[in-house]
């Protein structure tokens, strides 16, 4: 990985920005669903928060993004308009999705992202699909199938990949390995020690990286979007990382070993990268400070207008199921 | 097209692709074997297509029911229109999860933002012993299911329009082909069928058939033979099964005052459960006698020819539950 691209200073600084709304949002996110104020499954990414960061400073408005239940880190990272998440998060008719679809179907074409799924191993056909649409178009956009550790072991990654590589696709297949399928271990689910292994199976390149450290993760995304961009086809990126939270916000979950849990939170990815720009002069203690208030102000800005927005008309059950409102 | 032309299903099929490929560059096909390399499909339904219009719109797939799906939603998503095939109507069940948690949801759980514009193409149908897993009609299912259409024509003109319109749908269609039905030829008009308005085939007087697919042939025949007994059948083909045209059947069932479902899927939970129940609802009072269903055993499809004779509805057994309910 010594010959990867390198984030410079600037793009190492907005990885951080990006980051650390992941971050800030999703603790504000469990902090009012602890204070009752908001009601919602929710699966939280903290821990992941470098994946998508490092990932879409490399893509495009117009590149498309598939993701899956947990995958708000996703969507922020590409520029998810806090207003209409939170107004999603709390079902109101200025969501983004009306309401109608919640935090497992976070949907905003505008910025390429155009499909959030919650059924696991989903988000890969049909980001394929996208990809084979992006290649007809001719205009170098990529497409980029978002996925755990547990999706890698449906049969729709091995028919994806096959596929993509066969017709040769600007696909980039995001594995975030994250240990923990659900409450199964990746151990225990999986005896090979690289899922990037899998990629030669299919013909393409497969590499996996340490996905919390910005560097890797932004060498590996940036080489294998060229790749996608040139007409290359698609390339597997298993990024290493760790789920903080339970498989969702109520799930304490036992199965994860303490020790383990405290050593990956001691390494936490976020304060690592701040501490990181200020020590290398990219950044100051001062200037980090302002950014993050400023994210804290956005994101009370979104909470406060989610909270008055409406909900939607009941009439909306009649809408958007076909084109044509039901009679 | 002006001129009208004798053509079988499959012709008028593959002129329905040839024409709606030639009118939108959007429009793209994918499945196993559709490419003439592989022969343009296990029936030869895109034969030609994929040497007229290039390999880069028409895609010969490997044996990957959920990539395909998946593809086709993801390109439709990408602002295309593609067409898949799923070679028999019993693999619909492996892409299940495509077509039910996507393809059919999607425009519903985005708000809107996005739409599946896409064709799903399957054949089946008992008739040629193909058995268990390879001749079920399971409308029902994609029926059952908000956000899909499904469409089961009987003649080559309504496979030519329905596969018109259904490319120009903005919603994920379900298109059912029927296998001994794809050699009859009939006149094809190239007119486009409007999705979701039904047929009346034969108009009569005592009793409705309410039929699609194949069963409007069995109909048919029925009334044939009827008609020397002096019972007059009307036959409704339903062309669309969901949404299906209610008014069209009510006003036929109101005028006859007698209904028969008929379908080749199994009775039991069938489409023909959710129709009698609409006609007993809505013509509560005026109907002459009870709705009656007709539809296949509930067994899995058998191999054996007279298990499979006996399976599937007849124009005998049609014949047989008119005469019996216009005595009753």
């Amino acid at each position: 990985m010594s010959n990867y691209p390198r984030p410079d200073a600037a793009t190492l600084l907005e990885i951080y920005k990006k980051a650390t709304l992941i971050k800030q949002n999703d603790e504000r996110i469990i902090k009012q669903m602890m204070a009752g104020k908001l009601v919602t499954p929710y699966y939280s990414p903290r821990g992941q928060e470098i994946i998508p960061s490092a990932i879409s400073v490399s893509l495009d408005d117009d590149d498309y993004i598939c993701t899956i239940y947990r995958g708000i880190h996703d969507m922020l990272a590409k520029g998810f308009p806090l207003g209409e998440l939170w107004a999603e998060l709390a079902g109101k008719a200025t969501g983004t999705c009306k309401g109608k679809g919640g935090p497992m179907h976070l949907t905003h074409p505008a910025k390429g992202m155009m499909v959030t799924t919650g059924i696991v191993g989903s988000s890969m056909p049909i980001a394929t699909g996208l990809g084979w649409a992006a290649k007809l178009d001719g205009k170098g956009r990529v497409s980029v199938a978002n996925f755990g550790d547990g999706a890698a072991n449906i049969g729709a990654f091995h028919e994806s990949l096959n596929l993509a590589a066969l017709w040769k696709l600007p696909v980039i297949f995001v594995c975030q390995n994250n240990l923990y399928a659900e409450h199964t271990s990746f151990a225990d689910s999986t005896l090979i020690e690289k899922l990037s292994s899998r990629a030669a199976a299919y013909g393409m390149p497969g590499v996996t990286v340490n996905g919390n450290d910005p560097d890797e993760m932004y060498g590996a995304a940036k080489i294998a979007i060229e790749r996608a961009r040139a007409g290359e086809g698609p390339t597997l990126i298993e990024a290493l990382t760790f789920r903080f939270n339970g498989h969702l916000i109520g799930d304490a979950a036992p199965y994860i070993p303490k020790a383990e849990l405290e050593a990956a939170k001691a390494v936490d990815p976020v304060p690592a990268l701040r501490a990181r720009l200020i020590a290398a002069g990219i950044s100051t203690e001062a200037a980090l400070a302002a950014i993050e208030a400023a994210i804290d102000a956005e994101i009370d800005a979104a909470v406060a207008a989610a909270n008055t927005a409406p909900f939607p008309e009941i009439i909306e059950l009649k809408r958007d199921v076909f084109a044509e409102e039901i009679a | 097209m002006t001129e009208i032309k004798q053509l079988n299903l499959i012709q008028a099929i593959n002129l329905a692709l040839n024409d709606a490929m030639e009118a939108d560059p959007k429009v793209i096909l994918l499945g196993e074997e559709v490419g003439d390399k592989e022969e343009g499909g296990v029936m030869g339904v895109t034969k030609g297509l994929s040497t007229k219009f290039g390999t880069g719109r028409v895609k010969s797939t490997p044996i990957s029911e959920q990539a395909i799906i998946g593809a086709a939603i993801g390109a439709s998503v990408g602002g295309y229109r593609p067409v898949a095939e799923i070679m028999l109507m019993n693999f619909m069940a492996v892409p299940m999860d495509m077509i039910v948690n996507h393809a059919a949801k999607l425009r519903f759980m985005s708000g809107g933002q996005t739409s599946v514009p896409i064709v799903i193409r399957t054949m089946t149908g008992a008739g040629f012993s193909t058995g268990g897993q390879h001749s079920d009609y399971t409308e029902a299912w994609f029926a059952h299911t908000p956000g899909l259409k499904v469409v089961a024509p009987s003649n080559p003109d309504d496979a030519y329009g329905l596969m018109r319109s259904a490319i120009e749908d903005n919603d994920p269609v379900i298109f059912i082909e029927n296998l001994p039905s794809y050699w009859t030829p009939g006149p094809v008009t190239g007119q486009h069928v409007p999705i979701g308005k039904a047929k009346v085939a034969l108009e009569g007087t005592d009793i409705t058939i309410v039929a699609h697919s194949r069963m409007v042939t069995e109909a048919l025949a029925a009334a044939k033979t009827l008609a020397k007994d002096g019972i007059s059948l009307e036959i409704v083909d339903l062309r669309t099964i969901s949404p299906w045209d209610r008014a069209t059947v009510l006003a036929s069932a109101e005028k006859t005052g007698r209904a028969i479902i008929v379908h080749e899927a199994v009775k039991q939970f069938g489409i023909g459960a959710e129709i009698a129940s609409v006609i007993s609802e809505e013509l509560w009072g005026r109907l002459k006698a009870p709705v009656k269903r007709l539809g296949g055993a509930f067994s899995p499809v058998p191999f054996s020819k007279p298990l499979e004779n006996a399976f599937v509805p007849t124009a005998a057994d049609i014949a047989a539950t008119a005469r019996a309910i216009v005595a009753a």
